[in-house]
């Protein structure tokens, strides 16, 4: 099928992935820029605006999801604010904010995934937390140590498997949020799609889509394998179950 | 249409006057939206119920059978379509397939969650009774799975509400379709209002199935039952999100 011949002479073509003026350049204000034409490029800026938001969702959930855990308190508003979440459409996220005071590129993407990547952590850290046996709870305060002690030394490692589950979770959907990211005139791998489809070369869709699927297949089974090392042998039928 | 809002020219987030102008075809999208909704998640729910039911009857199959369906819920939407589009073309097929595959996973996992939480005890009586395995299936293993599989299409139908914008790649992509357009030419009520509707059609979707499993399972509207099955259910949800 003529489709898919289009598709392997585009990703078998070196040109398509090294671009034809290199993988980045600059822009006029002297920033770098990752050209548009170059898959190796686009996958970079992929990789970039996805770290930048689970980075920052992460930097807020996780001291957050933390504390109140180990609070045991505002298990309803995590919740919330998970349902929430995922009644919104990306697509209305992305738009509102190209269109508000933030601005279409890059920056409107990170911040729209930042918000999307943000529940799992918190929740997971906060179910983690929250749901260390109280019996070793008690142990604890019972041989003296502090709050603080208890949190960092005793509850925060037995919640290590819920927050990797947590953390997995909002890498893998980010890393599928960001394609998104073409449509409002922002980089990374689904530029290809968004501008095969528009443009009807219909080879170079399907070269974009399997791009696309192959970097997300392959981030989560990576880490998979993370989450299983982290996760002391014990504990891991226990993490599959509620992972 | 060109820009029509400037620099300086009033261009407010919420306007009736949108409404009042664009009303018709806000509704021709709504009612795209939905119906797309519904025949995506009907059709999910109809592939998972054979798929789930032969994943427990089968357990060889079940590895296969999840990774599928895990490996199709990984696959970004826009991906998804992407691979679709140069062999089921541009339109609602295209969205149509994407919308299902995705839905799918949630729902064999709630069902088997849901079948596997059944109380021993009861499926023992049942077969100390003479059910036989169908019977025994369909009328006490999947009422009692009920709340797990209630949970899981209301979790399929939430996110595919939010998903069917997504089929504005390939032109179909309800309400999608106004958010996009108002990006285009910068028209910031065209793109609140749909964004408030595809919430609000979320949301009443969500109450609409919550109603229907009330009247479908009138065992859990008294008191201590139902704050057990709300916390099966609950489990089973979690379940169901902590897979993703």
């Amino acid at each position: 099928m003529s489709t898919v011949g289009d598709a392997w002479d585009y990703l078998t073509d070196p040109v398509s992935w090294t671009g034809e003026n290199g993988l980045f350049g600059t822009n006029f204000d002297g920033s770098l820029r990752f050209q548009r034409d170059s898959i190796l490029a686009l996958t970079l800026e992929h990789l970039y605006m996805s770290a930048a938001a689970v980075g920052i969702a992460a930097a807020i959930a996780l001291p957050l999801g933390l504390w109140l855990g180990h609070l045991r308190r505002g298990g309803g508003v995590t919740t919330v604010i998970a349902n929430v979440s995922r009644a919104m459409p990306t697509l209305a996220l992305l738009t509102l904010f190209a269109a508000s005071a933030i601005g279409f590129g890059n920056r409107a993407v990170i911040i729209a995934a930042a918000i999307f990547a943000f529940p799992p952590i918190l929740t997971n850290a906060f179910t983690g937390m929250a749901g260390v046996d109280a019996d070793v709870r008690d142990a604890a305060f019972g041989q003296g140590m502090t709050r603080r002690q208890v949190a960092l030394h005793v509850e925060l490692p037995l919640a290590v498997p819920l927050i990797a589950a947590g953390l997995r979770t909002s890498v893998t959907q980010t890393i599928a949020t960001v394609p998104l990211a073409a449509l409002v005139g922002g980089g990374g791998l689904g530029v290809i799609i968004v501008t095969a489809l528009a443009t009807q070369r219909y080879g170079e869709a399907l070269a974009g889509g399997i791009l696309v699927a192959a970097l997300c297949l392959g981030i989560d089974f990576g880490l998979s394998r993370l989450q299983r090392r982290v996760t002391p042998a014990p504990l891991r039928s226990r993490a599959t179950v509620a992972a | 249409m060109p820009c029509l809002y400037g620099r300086g020219v009033d261009n407010p987030w919420l306007s009736l006057d949108y409404l009042r102008r664009s009303g018709g075809e806000v509704w021709d999208q709504l009612v795209i939206h939905t119906s797309l909704t519904l025949q995506a998640v009907l059709i999910a729910a109809a592939i998972a119920l054979p798929l789930a039911i032969v994943a427990r009857r089968i357990p060889r199959l079940s590895g296969p059978i999840l990774g599928v369906t895990g490996v199709l819920y990984t696959v970004p939407s826009l991906a998804l379509f992407g691979l679709l589009a140069p062999f089921t073309g541009i339109g609602r097929t295209t969205v149509l397939i994407g919308l299902v595959s995705y839905a799918l996973l949630v729902l064999v996992r709630n069902i088997i969650v849901g079948l596997e939480g059944v109380d021993r005890d009861v499926v023992d009586a049942a077969r100390g009774l003479g059910y036989r395995r169908t019977r025994l299936l369909f009328t006490v293993e999947l009422p009692n799975a009920l709340p797990s599989i209630v949970a899981g299409l209301r979790l399929a139908t939430v996110t595919t509400v939010a998903l069917v914008t997504v089929g504005v790649v390939v032109g179909y992509g309800g309400l999608g379709q106004l958010m996009f357009r108002g990006l285009q030419s910068n028209y910031r009520a065209q793109i609140a209002t749909s964004t408030l509707l595809c919430l609000a059609l979320a949301l009443v979707l969500d109450l609409a199935i919550v109603l229907l499993a009330r009247w479908a399972m009138p065992w859990t509207r008294t008191g201590g039952r139902r704050a057990r099955r709300r916390a099966e259910a609950a489990r089973a949800d979690a379940a169901a999100e902590a897979s993703a």
